[in-house]
């Protein structure tokens, strides 16, 4: 059991590129954390460095009270489970999970009761034998995940273990995996891209651009209140609509109470509502219905706004300019071409500076 | 997709294969059957008469206590040059593997022996290791050790050895390094964070992982220390001292060639090409199998 600190942690490469650029997070003793991010991002190195497999080039990591920046992956008292799982193809099953115990001098009774104890927890009792190749993805991922809990480790690392498994099997995966980090409550570093993953595991999330800590907080607490305007397209599926505050139409609406500083406007698809009146206090935008996806429980809406505007900031997942999303729930919707007016009250507004670095609260 | 071609002639197929198969008949497999008609005649020393004798040469070969030494020293060569060009080369090959500055030059150099000729390696080391101009050997006798290759029978067998791994340690470098680029950097990464130190996770971990390459290494090794050593003994002792270095391939030369017995010098050389024979098909029979851990 331990808390994990990064203190201004620096990463550069001998070539001078930067990647890490002073990251400041703590994870609290069986706190799950979640590094999410775009690819490129960081997030990886970063979980690489608290590992030991990336050399520290500035700052300090802290594991339970102890600075690790000198000290071998081995002595960290970490686990970590890869990407491609990086299971040994020439050991079985038992072996793959009893090789860092019998690396630690581990007697060999006791290597056996752990490897039982883990297989049970994990299902994976009848396929002890079997190599890695004789298995399928989502059993190949049990033994990643077998390997580290054997060892009982203060920190388990998770570098984007769901996605080589398809969707539903990640799902199931996902689910399992924060059962047995709350039932084990061991400290946890998990690294995806994947918003929907990092807003389910998280208790801390973390949200990482260009080497950079966007915003660091409570999953909900992050998606009601995103810091940035890169962090409001990132978490959220649709992402949060953006759109500049010059135009006169949405400058008359957003009279007074702090918008005068604000160059972005951000509403999330599902704060719209479908309506012919003007509510009292909020945004009207009018739009044009151009395509409609119904998937079962909600319906999205794509429509377009009769100005066109400039484009804010070219974020990934962003939205064409003058493009909105409107998400209803069911599946009852205007029909494409017709001209519809959406509104969202004012305390579902969000509002940035032009640069979309700072939140405006209102 | 179409996975047979259609000829509007039945002879065409025919006909653009034949060059290849013209190639293989003349130069492959005519030989060998020369090779295997000349075994059973015996040639008067003039070669004016010759005469059928059936398995004759055969049997006077395994009569003979030379061929057996020949056989024995043949074998013990084979071992000792492939074990000590793969074990070198796998040190090499896993020093270029670490990201290191310049690895690529080096790399390229650790290949460059390849290109060089078999009598031409012969001809270096004879450079370094004569006892009258090798520049070696005078630190050799300077330490108080009595280095005369020309009448050393052990110590010519030991340049021999030292030569021909040399030659090979590049090919089977390049294989090292390929095998162990193939495999995952996080498998290694992984074994670091188990606990494993390096020397346990290269017994644990590379060299396992290695095995399908070393043993494929290691028939290929004793493929090329059975015959392609010729032009290495040749330049470098002739077979000599005495026949302390005569291989079965360097036997069938000098027992023919130059002894002009030519119906055992083609004895042994079918034999030869039985053996030959004998390791392709292990060879290919592990080739197909590609994992074997």
């Amino acid at each position: 059991m331990a808390n994990v600190t990064l203190r201004n942690v620096r990463k550069t490469y001998p070539g001078g590129f930067e990647a890490i650029k002073g990251v400041n997070v703590d994870v609290g003793d069986g706190q799950f954390c979640v590094l999410v991010g775009p690819s490129g991002c960081g997030k990886s190195t970063l979980l690489r460095m608290v590992a030991g497999l990336e050399t520290v080039t500035g700052g300090e990591i802290d594991i339970g009270g102890r600075i690790v920046n000198q000290i071998e992956p081995a002595d960290r008292d970490i686990a970590m489970v890869f990407q491609n799982y990086a299971l040994y193809p020439h050991m079985s099953v038992f072996n793959n999970m009893a090789y860092g115990l019998r690396n630690r001098g581990m007697k060999e009774a006791e290597v056996k009761t752990r490897v039982d104890e883990a297989a049970r927890v994990l299902e994976l009792t009848s396929m002890l034998e079997r190599k890695p190749r004789q298995l399928s993805g989502g059993q190949r991922q049990r033994v990643a995940m077998g390997r580290a809990i054997v060892r009982q480790p203060k920190v388990f690392l998770f570098d984007e273990p769901l996605s080589n498994l398809d969707a539903k099997l990640r799902i199931a995966m996902r689910v399992e995996i924060r059962k047995l980090q709350r039932r084990l409550n061991t400290t946890s570093i998990y690294v995806t891209h994947d918003q929907l993953e990092a807003m389910t595991l998280a208790d801390i999330l973390v949200v990482m651009n260009g080497g950079q800590v966007e915003q660091v907080g409570n999953p909900l607490a992050i998606y009601e209140k995103p810091a940035t305007t890169f962090v409001a397209s990132f978490i959220g599926a649709p992402p949060m609509n953006l759109m500049s505050t010059r135009p006169e139409e949405i400058r008359s609406q957003l009279a007074g109470s702090g918008a005068a500083d604000a160059g972005i406007l951000g509403i999330r698809p599902e704060d719209f509502v479908i309506t012919d009146q003007t509510p009292a206090d909020g945004v009207v935008l009018p739009l044009t219905v151009e395509a409609i996806e119904r998937v079962g429980a909600e319906t999205f809406i794509y429509g377009t706004r009769a100005q066109d505007e400039q484009r804010i900031a070219a974020n990934p997942g962003e939205l064409p300019p003058g493009e909105v999303i409107v998400r209803i729930p069911g599946s009852e919707a205007p029909p494409i071409g017709e001209r519809i007016r959406v509104a969202a009250v004012r305390a579902k507004l969000h509002l940035f500076s032009g640069d979309g670095r700072t939140r405006i609260e209102a | 997709m179409q996975k047979q071609a259609i000829f509007q002639s039945r002879l065409l197929p025919y006909a653009l294969v034949a060059p290849q198969l013209a190639i293989v008949l003349i130069f492959f497999y005519w030989p060998a059957l020369q090779a295997v008609v000349q075994s059973f005649l015996l040639q008067d020393a003039f070669g004016l008469s010759t005469t059928f004798v059936w398995f004759e040469n055969y049997i006077d070969l395994f009569k003979d206590a030379a061929y057996f030494e020949a056989i024995v020293r043949t074998f013990l060569f084979s071992f000792a040059i492939a074990v000590s060009s793969l074990s070198f080369a796998l040190l090499l090959a896993v020093m270029a593997d670490k990201p290191l500055r310049g690895s690529m030059l080096y790399r390229t150099l650790l290949i460059w022996p390849y290109a060089v000729a078999p009598p031409v390696v012969g001809v270096l080391w004879i450079f370094m290791l004569h006892p009258s101009l090798g520049v070696l050997s005078r630190y050799l006798r300077n330490m108080g050790i009595d280095w005369n290759p020309l009448l050393d029978g052990d110590q010519a067998a030991a340049l021999i050895i030292l030569a021909a791994a040399w030659k090979q340690i590049s090919y089977n470098f390049l294989f090292f390094l390929a095998g162990l680029q193939a495999i995952p950097k996080s498998v290694f990464e992984a074994a670091a964070i188990d606990g494993a130190r390096p020397m346990r996770r290269f017994w644990t971990v590379t060299f396992p992982l290695l095995s399908p390459t070393i043993f494929f290494l290691l028939v290929v090794n004793i493929v090329y220390a059975f015959f392609d050593t010729f032009g290495i003994i040749d330049t470098m002792t002739r077979g000599g001292p005495g026949t302390s270095t005569v291989t079965l391939v360097y036997k069938v030369y000098s027992d023919g060639l130059l002894g002009g017995n030519l119906g055992s010098s083609a004895a042994q050389s079918v034999i030869l090409m039985v053996m030959v024979i004998v390791l392709t098909g292990i060879q290919f029979r592990f080739v197909e199998r590609k994992v074997t851990y």
